[in-house]
């Protein structure tokens, strides 16, 4: 203790009369750039939430007053935007295309959930011939640009009678097809000490009875955010949908809206504002729900870890 | 696991198998053979050799603006995209209170932004006069014609990509606050100021999560697709007909699938080269700690 007092005369210096002074200037020039750094952040915050905000609020205006004012307060709030754009210039309501949307994603969340988990236990817990050239291919996936195997996918899903059904949005993820979170979950399982397992399978236990009761539990907060990613990346797609799609009966939300905006009155813009409000909640919703999940997954996770 | 039986994993890795040979190989190969051919769906591809690429560079005139344009976007796109994320990240990182709350603020445009709504609500807040054009009325500026002029078309789709800097940006953070504190404690004693300790200590060692975005933001650049169908339709004069909207209409509307092939693997080797390059310079400039360099 002495020792490393006697070697640093800087803070010896620091605690003498002159140096308070400069300390306190020093403070002061900190508050000073942390004042700056909040406005800055507030500033950025603004502008970049501004949109969104003005979304909104624009959804209960009236047609005349979108572009009339760069306020988000409607005057004259009004429901109508909601009311006819719910409604759409085809047969169905945008109600429909909700339900449609969730039969696209449940079974997509499900199937990538269970077989991403199933395939990065088998990568992080087994040794097998050709492991890692197969490894190799996970990540080679990941940097592979989809645009080159679109064409004859969709040729493939021709073939075999899938086109204008939900399949070939289901099928390829219900496989492990997004190296993605095969890829993370493998970096989380790394992660995890493999001394309960070894103690389950010492009971007696298998490798799946192991895998359901010891590692998906300690895996779960990753399986979660797989889960979520998954729901975000499938309720904004829109290119799947676009090209395997093709009866309106079958259009997710995202498929929806573009139709809105080629078949809406030149004028209705209140409409499609509204819709795309409403395309918007339930990410937002889950985004939010599930940020609490995370930081109670993280710090259960350190407890327990 | 040791003791069992060394096929066991197989078992596991099996749908991952599946998958990669069906959906991702055997599409893989058989792209790269149509784009030989001559095929319109109707009939069965017939191979015409180097024909498609020998049209593509010599005589398609809407490929040369094409690939211009999506290079324009790219090298536009990422750079500022990352530059954004890193310092909103660095200004995060100074233990400020609200960090949660500012984390949170700044990612949600990422993860609403690949919906169709957001690209809905870029054409009405870039429209004539729309909010943009208002707030630049309110500053006494003239409105700006954002879709009409094809020199400016192809900047309000950037700016809907960098308005999404937030994903690159939790990245960024994390890697802010894995960063040793000692270092800066110990190079503060030796007199380095802010902007040394970030030039010569931060940087060096978040090189590798800078590569890592790096990749991952260029090779989803080149696949940008959403932005020009919904927010531009390509216009005008083609100045954000961006080479994944070129092959979408050739494959699905013109249903020229060798055509479509071909530009899409012209695509592929773009990325791909630039990927590599990356990659092997990255030998000069990422620092992998325990890396025997100093």
């Amino acid at each position: 203790m002495t020792a490393s007092f006697d070697l640093n005369p800087q803070k010896l210096l620091a605690t003498s009369e002159p140096a308070t002074a400069m300390e306190i200037k020093l403070r002061r020039r900190s508050r000073i750039s942390s004042a700056m750094r909040y406005s800055v952040l507030l500033i950025f915050g603004l502008i970049m939430l501004y949109p969104l905000i003005w979304l909104i609020g624009a959804s209960f205006k009236t047609n005349s007053e979108i572009f009339a004012s760069p306020s988000f307060w409607p005057k004259d709030p009004t429901l109508s935007g909601y009311i006819k754009g719910w409604e759409t210039s085809t047969p169905y309501t945008f109600g429909r295309f909700f339900w449609n949307t969730f039969l696209i994603i449940t079974p997509k969340v499900i199937g990538t959930a269970i077989s991403c988990t199933l395939v990065a236990y088998g990568f992080a817990r087994f040794d097998f011939p050709g492991k890692r050239i197969l490894f190799m291919t996970v990540i080679a996936t990941l940097l592979l640009p989809n645009v080159v195997t679109r064409i004859p996918q969709y040729l493939l899903f021709r073939d075999i009678g899938w086109l204008d059904s939900f399949l070939p949005l289901w099928v390829p993820s219900a496989v492990a097809g997004d190296a993605f979170f095969v890829f993370m979950l493998i970096q989380f399982l790394r992660a995890i000490p493999r001394d309960m397992e070894e103690a389950a399978r010492v009971d007696g236990a298998n490798t799946l009875q192991t895998l359901i009761y010891i590692v998906v539990p300690m895996l779960m907060p990753a399986i979660v955010s797989v889960c979520l990613f998954q729901f975000m990346w499938t309720m904004n797609d829109f290119l799947g949908p676009l090209i395997y799609l093709s009866s309106i009966d079958k259009y997710p939300v995202s498929l929806a809206l573009k139709l809105s905006i080629d078949t809406t009155e030149a004028f209705d813009w209140n409409q499609i504002l509204a819709m795309s409000v409403l395309a918007l909640a339930p990410s937002l919703t889950v985004f939010f729900i599930a940020q609490k999940y995370f930081i109670e997954g993280i710090s259960t996770g350190g407890v327990k870890g | 696991m040791g003791g069992d039986n060394k096929y066991l994993g197989y078992l596991y890795v099996a749908p991952y198998v599946a998958g990669l040979l069906l959906f991702t190989a055997f599409p893989f190969a058989a792209s790269f053979y149509l784009s030989f051919t001559d095929y319109d769906l109707l009939s069965t591809p017939r191979w015409t050799g180097l024909d498609n690429y020998h049209k593509l560079f010599t005589r398609d005139r809407t490929f040369d603006k094409s690939l211009k344009v999506t290079l324009l976007y790219v090298f536009m796109t990422v750079p500022i995209k990352l530059a954004f994320a890193l310092l909103i990240a660095v200004i995060l990182n100074y233990r400020l209170k609200a960090i949660n709350f500012f984390r949170t603020a700044y990612y949600v445009p990422s993860i609403l932004g690949g919906s169709i709504a957001i690209a809905v609500l870029w054409r009405y807040i870039f429209a004539q006069s729309g909010l943009v054009n208002m707030i630049i009325g309110l500053v006494g500026l003239e409105p700006i014609n954002w879709f009409g002029d094809p020199q400016n078309a192809l900047i309000t789709i950037t700016l809907l990509r960098c308005w999404q800097f937030g994903s690159a940006m939790v990245i960024f953070l994390a890697a802010l606050q894995s960063v040793d504190k000692s270092l800066y404690e110990a190079a503060s004693i030796d007199g380095a100021n802010q902007w040394h300790l970030f030039r010569y200590i931060t940087l060096p060692l978040i090189t590798p999560v800078i590569f890592f975005n790096l990749i991952m933001q260029t090779v989803q650049a080149f696949q940008e697709f959403n932005g020009p169908y919904i927010i531009t339709e390509g216009g005008p004069l083609k100045s954000t007909y961006l080479l994944p909207l070129y092959i979408y209409e050739k494959a699905f509307k013109s249903f020229d699938m060798g055509y479509a092939s071909a530009i899409a693997w012209v695509l592929f080797a773009i990325i791909m080269i630039l990927t590599l390059a990356a990659f092997w310079s990255s030998k000069k400039w990422v620092y992998y700690a325990g890396d025997k360099r100093s």
